[in-house]
Order: C-alpha cells, then structure tokens, then sequence
C-alpha cells in the first residue's frame, strides 16, 4: 500500500508499514486491516505534532521522529519474575497479565480462570480466536483521527490485554496488567493495545502499569474501555517509564446509562508521559472520576490532556489532578469539558493543583469550557504554588527538622491523590514511590 | 530560664521590637498584654526563631543557650513551644500523624525510647480528653476545617503531649467563649510546674481570672512599658493603653 506522507517527521513510521501489512494479513481478522490501513492514511497526514500545535504545545515529542524509534524485530529478551518484581502491585490474588516490549509473556503473567464467563487475556490470542466481542469494540471508541499517536497504534497494535465482563458479573479482585519495556541500546517503539468491556450492571477493576528496565523507548498506547449500562468500573494506571523514555497515551472511556466509572492515573519519574483521556458519557445519570498524581523530577515531563464529553443529561464528572515538579521537569494540564445541547443538569468539576519545588520546574494549565446547554453547574479551579512556608515553620516549631518537614508536605500533597486509590495494595505501592523520593521519605512512613 | 536583652527585631526594614527585656524564671507565669500591632506576636515568633523576622540586636538566653543560633527545631527540642495566634492547616498530614513524630523526634533528641503507635493512641486520648477534643478530629488534617475554638484546643493539646520547658501562648483566648476559655486555661494549668515557665499573650484581663500570672507587661511601641502583678491588668482592663503610652517605662521590667 502507499500513503501519500505529508509530514517529513512521519516518514520512518510509514515507512515500516508495508513489511507489517503482510505479517499482520498474515496473522488476521480481516475486518481489522482496512481499519488499520485508514489509521496509518491518517497518521501519515497529520504526522507527529509539534509545539505549533495548540494541543502540543508545552509538550514537545520531536524527540520521538529523531530518535529513530523502530518496531521490535524478533522475540523478545528473557526477562527474569525477579525482574517484575519491583512493578508488581501486589494484589494477593486475581489475574496477572504481564507484556514484554508489547507481546504477552505466559510464563510471567499468573491466570487463574476470573470465573464467570470473565475473559480476560492478551489481544493476539482474542483476534486469532475471533471474539465477537472484541470485533464489536475493539477500534470502535477511541478515535484515531483526532489523536495522530492513536493512529499509530491503531496500524500498528499487535498485542496488549483484553478483559470481557458479561452482564451482571462482579470481578472481586483487581485485574493487573503490566507493561514492561527492556528496550536495550537500539531504541524501540511499542504498540500495546488494552480493550476493556464492562457489560451492563457488570463490576471490575483495572490496573495497568508502565514500566521500563532499560533502554530508550517510545510507549504508544491506546486503552479502550466500554461501561454498560449500571456498569462500575474502576481503572487505574500507572506510569514508571524510564528516564528519558516517550509514554503516549490515549484512554477512551465509552459510557452507557447510568454507568459509574472512576481512573486514577500516577505518573512518577523523568520520562515524557502524555496521558489523552476522552471520556464519552453518552447516557443519562452517568458519573465519571478522573484523578491523577504526577511526580516529576529531572527532565520529565506530565501532560494530562483530559476531554469529558457530557453528551446526556444528568451526568457528573469530577477531574481532581496534583503534581509535584522537582528539578527542571515540567507539568501540563488541559481540561476540555464539552456539554453538549440538551445536557441538561450537568455537574462538572475539574481542580488542578501543581506542587513547584525546584527554581526550574514550570507548570502550565489550562480549563476549556465548551458548554451548549443552559441548565448546567461547571467549576474549574487551577493553582501553582510552592510549599507554604507557614507551614513549614508550624512544623519545625513542634520539633521536626527542615528536611523532614518539606518532605511531609510533599507527601502530604500527594496523598490528597493517593487517598483517592480504592485498591489498598496500589495505594500502598504508590506511598512507598512517593516516600522513596523524599529525603527522609523512608522515616516518615514509619510514622504512620 | 530565659532572658531576653535589648531585643530589636525588624520584618522588612521595619523595625517592630525596639529593646525588649524580660527575664522568666522556672515556674513563672508571665503575662504580655498590649495594643495591637505593638509586636506581641512579632516576640512570641522571634522566640520560636521564624526566619521572617530579623534580629538586629540583643541577645536571647534559654537555659544559658544562645537562643538566636538555634534553629526552630532546635529550639523546640531543647523545650520552646509556641502556641499560634494563627495555627496553619495543613491538609493531608493527620494531627496524629505530626503530633508522633514530632513527639518522637523529642524522645530521640533526649535520648528516650520513641513511643510506638498504641502507646501514644493512649497518651493523646488522655490528653485530649484534657482539651475536650474529640479524638476522631486528629485523623483529620491538621486544623483542616476546624473551628476557630478547635484550633487554639489542638495547639493547648500539642503543647500537653510535648511537654516544653517554656510555653508561649500567642492569644490563644482570643475567639473563645467562654466555656472554650475555661477549658483552655484549665489545660494550662495542669501544666502549670516549678519547672516550666509560661508566657502568655493576650488582650484581655479575662483570660488572667483563670491563669493567674506572677507578672503582667505592657508592651506597647516595641518596648515594654510597665511591668506589674496581675493588679496591671485590671487597670488596663479599666483604663485602657493610652495612659502606659504616656508614662516613662517602668523601673526595668523583669
Ligand atoms: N510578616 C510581616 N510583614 C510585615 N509586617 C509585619 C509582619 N508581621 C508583623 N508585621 C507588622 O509589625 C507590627 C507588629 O505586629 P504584631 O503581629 O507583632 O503585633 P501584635 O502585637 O501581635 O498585634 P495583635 O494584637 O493585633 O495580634 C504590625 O504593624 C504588623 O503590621
Ligand atoms: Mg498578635
């Protein structure tokens, strides 16, 4: 196939198209080729976007076409359970699905039968066996044409993790997915692809975590996520890329009538992480979470650039994001809320709070209000600020050092977020990151 | 047990505190009483060592130490405890949480065993009952959304779990009524020993009806004024500062 490439940065990505398209022919279903061959039309037309693009425009990605990053040829390098160890969660029980450089890994991930008609694996697996299900949805939400990285991964994609919950089934435990990346010395691009299907008044909670052991590396992900009607769905991520590494990611949530659905994402470190969230409440009464914890320090960056579609009457979102900025990384936030006519009774929150604790980290945000209908209640609140030195002295007058007081208000800022975490055994591996990161941080938690 | 020189301290160029001196001694309940703005807080905050303020000179001895080269924790540690006219809130970080390491932090300076989690629950159940907090605000942020009268509580219980040698209250009456008053003064009191000192500021003569001072200061300019027992107070109740303001300061207050 040629597509006509207007954008020179876009060319290498392309260019690897070709070869694919006869491995991925090869590998079926046939209704996916034409989908991908549209998405790779459409990437190559608006190529990686740069700092001219509004929506691009604190978070710069040139990096990602002059890095070179290529798809992975061959299988991939043994990786020890030792390994994974330090990303694991550690939910006693409940599903493990583990992904190497994108390709799921049988032997790290552990899958007791979820029980209940619940299917839960990895995408090649679903699209060799022909799951109705996944040809229903998958590509079906997250929208490609809008999200150039999204387009990529919709040509691209080969693997990732499919869950199925039918109509009416609770999934007790959490289901944990990990993403791990060892891209070695020749930079690499992956492509993993998560479908979650919720069916109505079904129950599950998602975790899903990035993490890299080595390398230079480019993550493009694309999460899709479909709430039934009543459906509750809880979805965590959490980002531990490498320094250095590009994370682009795109969650679309889809939600039906009265559907309640929650994210937390956590971005800790020194990579570039862009988290697209487009929430669709196409239904009445539905309710919709998104809260987010980033720590940068070095010369990483966070952007979280949320879209909350109240497309029905009576729906409630809530955006509720913190980041803390150290050394000279960077924090972006965009809220676009969207109330359509006839939305009628929405209820719209968004907050945006960002930590300064280095002369050099900047943040940006910024609310986008898009509101059609009249009868609705809209608030958005952003602040910038450093630690208050009010109550730095409150603290060191009871006794505690400087060092100890500093970090107990960092931390104290971060658990605001990290309360938010329903998952005990996440929020408790998300103190212990964060506390690692503070001088002292360690002595702090034996306090509590 | 501290001794405070010809103090001057200034914020922004300004200069607040003109050449103070006081001298407490073990056991003693000191009074300080003024106008507003005349630099009551401006001292209670110098003596807690915030930065804020610069010292331009005098000297200020606790224990024999030279106060103004400690750091605030420091000076916490050795047993300086300041109660805020102001408490900070603190969101996210539970008055438990802060009330044990700083607790701990003490225990280790003074080379004590720290107090482990079922321990200090018991110890601040006690003293809170002192205090008539409910328990359940501690796992609250700290003074996060609290009343005022909690508030000036919560810095009376701090002041109970640690202890301090010496305990300046910045207005801690202020706001109260008068049941929170007497709760608060009867928290003082328990504490009230030959080895500890109190310094306590304050607007009104009420508050001295439940904590009786050995002494009452009229601070007013920067400088105190008059010193006196705690018939002072009554007068100032009575008549007012203006007449402080126009009467050379007191033979030397002590
Ligand atoms: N941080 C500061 N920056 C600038 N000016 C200050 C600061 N703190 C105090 N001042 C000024 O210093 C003077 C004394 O203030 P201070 O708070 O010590 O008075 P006070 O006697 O405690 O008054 P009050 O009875 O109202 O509490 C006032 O004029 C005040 O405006
Ligand atoms: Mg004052």
């Amino acid at each position: 196939m040629t597509v006509a490439v207007k954008e020179r940065a876009a060319t290498p990505f392309v260019g690897e198209f070709d070869a694919f398209e006869k491995k991925a022919s090869a590998a079926g279903p046939g209704w996916l080729m034409p989908i991908r061959k549209a998405a790779i039309a459409r990437f190559a037309e608006v190529g990686i976007p740069t700092t001219r693009d509004e929506d691009w425009r604190y978070t710069n990605v040139s990096g990602i076409a002059k890095r070179g990053f290529r798809m992975r040829t061959g299988a991939a390098p043994a990786v020890q359970a030792s390994e994974i160890e330090p990303f694991v969660i550690g939910v006693a029980a409940g599903v493990r699905l583990v992904f190497v450089n994108g390709a799921f890994s049988a032997a790290l991930s552990r899958c007791p039968s979820a029980g209940k008609g619940v299917a839960v694996g990895s995408l090649t697996e679903a699209l060799k066996n022909g799951s109705a299900w996944v040809h229903e949805h998958l590509t079906h939400w997250a929208r490609y044409q809008a999200f150039p990285f999204a387009a990529l991964n919709t040509a691209f994609m080969e693997d990732g993790a499919v869950v199925h919950v039918p109509r009416g089934v609770v999934v007790e435990s959490p289901i944990e997915i990990v993403h791990l990346t060892t891209a070695g010395d020749a930079g690499s691009v992956n492509y993993p692809r998560t479908l979650i299907v919720a069916e109505a008044q079904s129950q599950v909670t998602v975790t899903e975590t990035y993490a890299g052991l080595n390398g230079s590396y480019f993550n493009d992900v694309v999460t899709e996520i479909v709430a039934g009607e009543s459906a509750v769905v809880d979805y965590y991520k959490v980002v531990r890329e490498r320094p250095g590494a590009f994370h682009v990611g795109l969650l679309h949530v889809q939600q039906h009538r009265s559907s309640t659905f929650t994210a937390h994402t956590s971005v800790l470190g020194e990579a570039t992480v862009r988290n697209n969230v487009t929430a669709v409440m196409d239904g009445e009464g539905c309710d919709c979470t998104l809260n987010g914890m980033g720590m940068m320090e070095g010369d990483g960056l966070v952007d979280n650039h949320l879209r909350v579609e109240h497309a029905k009457p009576h729906c409630r979102s809530w955006e509720y994001y913190k980041a803390i900025l150290d050394g000279r990384s960077r924090g972006v936030f965009t809220g676009r809320i969207v109330v359509s006519e006839g939305a009628q009774k929405t209820d719209a929150k968004q907050t945006n709070m960002n930590l300064i604790l280095s002369d050099e980290a900047l943040a940006d945000s910024k609310p986008q209000l898009e509101i059609f209908a009249d009868d609705v209640k809209c608030t958005h609140g952003a602040t910038i600020g450093q630690i208050d030195g009010d109550a730095i002295f409150y603290l060191r007058s009871r006794g505690m050092s400087a060092a100890a007081a500093r970090s107990l208000l960092v931390y104290a800022f971060a658990s605001e977020s990290l309360n938010q975490i329903r998952v005990p055994a996440l929020r408790t591996c998300l103190e212990r990151l964060v506390l690692d990161r503070l001088p002292g941080g360690r002595a702090l938690g034996a306090v509590a | 047990m501290l001794e405070i020189r010809n103090l001057h301290a200034s914020v922004e160029g300004k200069e607040i505190l003109r050449g103070v001196d006081l001298t407490v001694r073990a056991g003693e309940v000191h009074s300080i009483m003024g106008p507003n703005g005349s630099g009551k807080s401006t001292l209670a905050q110098v003596l807690a060592g915030r930065e804020t303020y610069e010292v331009t000179e005098g000297a200020i001895l606790f224990d024999g130490q030279n106060l103004l080269e400690m750091e605030p924790d420091e000076r916490a540690l050795a047993g300086v405890f300041l109660a805020f006219q102001y408490p900070v809130e603190i969101p996210g970080v539970t008055t438990n949480y802060f009330l044990r390491a700083a607790l701990n932090a003490k225990r280790k300076h003074l080379g004590e065993e720290e107090v482990d989690a079922v321990d200090f629950l018991s110890l601040v159940k006690e003293k809170a009952a002192w205090v008539k907090i409910d328990p359940a605000l501690l796992n609250r942020g700290i003074n996060e959304s609290f009343s005022g009268g909690e508030k000036k509580r919560n810095e009376i219980l701090q002041m109970a779990v640690l202890e301090p040698k010496l305990a300046v209250l910045d207005e801690t009456d202020s706001g109260l009524d008068i049941d929170a008053l007497k709760i608060v003064a009867d928290g003082v009191n328990r504490m009230r020993s030959q080895s500890r000192a109190f310094v306590v500021v304050t607007h009104y003569q009420r508050l001295l009806n439940y904590i009786v001072p050995d002494y009452v200061h009229v601070l007013v300019g920067g400088r105190i004024a008059q010193s006196g027992g705690k018939e002072l107070a009554f007068k100032l109740e009575e008549q007012g500062y203006a007449w402080v303001e126009k009467e050379p300061a007191a033979a030397g207050a002590r």
